[in-house]
């Protein structure tokens, strides 16, 4: 029963994240991409491979999971540098970006 | 004999082909433009206001630093994936390269000018090489945080006396590395300095090394006259009470204005510019700005500080009167106005425009545009009058 509601979560996630790839348009996911690279890049690195922040690859990020990240984008994480970026970043883009990261987007 | 004199002549007449290349001419007014996206660098004229060469092959500028050799002629550039390059600002090429870390934070060149320092992330520590090829002097580990990690470094600034000074962001220490000798390094460590310091300044008469804390309020300083004091903690009050912005950008301090005996500073999570009183470093004033401050940097003379903002306000540059402590001109540049750089004298500044891939070049007594220039993702600018300025 518990691997069952596993799958069906993961189900769930996967075509919400589906869903969610839908929902930005794509002009938007370009404006992403640009200030993941230029603003998120000026601490995690051009080149997302860490800086004053931690790297941001796929490799470093795969112990966490797509609402994990997306989370910590929009909320931050209190007691560090990383700011939240709900004032400039909605949840559905959030879990966009996430996606993007755990797939080891380059931009 | 003949045949000597024939060969030499040739041999003369060659070298002077190989580097007719290069510029003749002096490096004064000459500088330096970092393209972070591109891995290049353009040389510029800024008397001219035009590129004399462009350099690419710098690897992952983001972040990137420059100094300059005492004769004016070479950079080195400090890149983000711990590259180490040495350029010939007058024959526009890379004379050496090294990948000396994994991930690296600036660098700095001593004060003789034959040792070059840089300051790195990951492994966490500092590396010293000859300025003349490059070659490791060298290797001071941090202290570790793990078994797998040493703390990262930052703030690396140079001294007087052959000394550099840095923090370390993860165990908040200062350390004084005193290269007197290369062959035998001498550390001095001034621990719980505060936390996570994550940038630092030394003063241009080079007495006080300043780091600027991200896990507490206020900041630590450290009289160089007199290490044997410590580090203290200044302005542990500032923005006590008042609700902190989050930071998307950090600041930077070292472009730290002095103008006269007052102290311009950039207020972190805050939008304002601080007014320090240098000495006893205590707030005078507290300048209500358009964002939240990135550099606050002085023209040459002092009689205006110039600031740029952090995301999302960076399309916004203001001009403050250091008499009257108001702000004199918003200027909108464009988006992602990243750094400024004075003319040696102040005549003119120029920035970095980022997302119009630019720089503009103002007249600072009109506060006006004078020039631009095409320049790929420009980030730092760095003129050849740093070579005989102490932290720069």
């Amino acid at each position: 029963m518990p691997r069952t509601i596993a799958v069906m979560t993961a189900l769930l996630i996967a075509a919400s994240s589906a869903a969610v790839a839908a929902d930005v348009p794509p002009q938007r996911q370009a404006e992403l991409r640009y200030l993941l690279k230029h603003d998120c890049g000026s601490c995690h690195g051009m080149r997302l491979e860490g800086g004053l922040g931690p790297a941001l690859t796929a490799r470093r990020l795969a112990p966490y999971g797509v609402d994990f990240l997306a989370l910590t984008i929009i909320q931050g994480r209190p007691g560090t540098p990383m700011p939240p970026w709900r004032p400039f970043i909605s949840e559905p883009e959030a879990q966009w970006l996430a996606t993007q990261l755990k797939q080891g987007i380059r931009p | 004999m003949r045949l000597m004199r024939y060969l030499l002549s040739a041999l003369l007449l060659y070298s002077g082909q190989a580097s007719a290349e290069c510029l003749t001419r002096g490096t004064g007014d000459m500088g330096i433009v970092i393209e972070r996206a591109a891995g290049s660098v353009q040389v510029v004229d800024r008397r001219a206001h035009r590129a004399l060469f462009r350099i690419e092959g710098l690897g992952d500028l983001s972040h990137a630093s420059a100094v300059y050799s005492p004769d004016e002629r070479y950079a080195y550039i400090f890149g983000r994936d711990g590259g180490l390059t040495r350029l010939d600002i007058l024959c526009g090429t890379i004379t050496h390269r090294i990948v000396q870390g994994g991930n690296s934070i600036g660098g700095a060149i001593s004060q003789d000018g034959n040792l070059i320092a840089v300051s790195n992330y990951e492994p966490g520590g500092v590396k010293v090489f000859a300025a003349s090829d490059l070659r490791l002097v060298a290797d001071i580990p941090a202290t570790p945080v793990n078994s797998e990690k040493r703390s990262k470094t930052v703030g690396l600034v140079d001294a007087g006396e052959q000394r550099f000074v840095y923090s370390l962001y993860d165990t908040g220490e200062t350390w004084i590395l005193d290269m007197s000798d290369p062959a035998n390094p001498v550390i001095q460590k001034h621990e719980k300095i505060g936390q996570l310091p994550y940038d630092a300044l030394i003063t241009r008469d080079g007495r006080y090394y300043i780091a600027g804390l991200f896990g507490q309020d206020g900041l630590a300083l450290l009289d160089l006259w007199h290490p044997e004091r410590g580090t203290r903690l200044i302005l542990e009050d500032y923005g006590k009470g008042e609700q902190k912005l989050p930071v998307y950008k950090m600041p930077h301090l070292e472009g730290w204005a002095m103008a006269g005996n007052r102290a311009f500073l950039p207020g972190v999570g805050h939008h304002q510019v601080l007014v320090v009183e240098r000495g006893e470093w205590n707030t005078l004033a507290k300048i209500p700005v358009y964002g939240q401050p990135v550099f606050v940097m002085a023209r040459p003379d002092g009689r205006q500080i110039w600031v740029n903002f952090a995301f999302p306000d960076n399309d916004t540059i203001q001009v403050i009167d250091t008499e009257t402590l108001k702000v004199v001109k918003t200027l909108k540049p464009g988006k992602g106005a990243l750094h400024m750089e004075f003319a040696p004298r102040g005549e003119e500044v120029w920035i970095s425009i980022r997302d119009k891939d630019e720089v503009q070049v103002y007249d600072t007594r009109k506060l006006q545009l004078t020039h631009t220039l095409p320049v790929a993702k420009p980030s730092g600018i760095f003129f050849t009058a740093r070579a005989h300025t102490t932290g720069l």
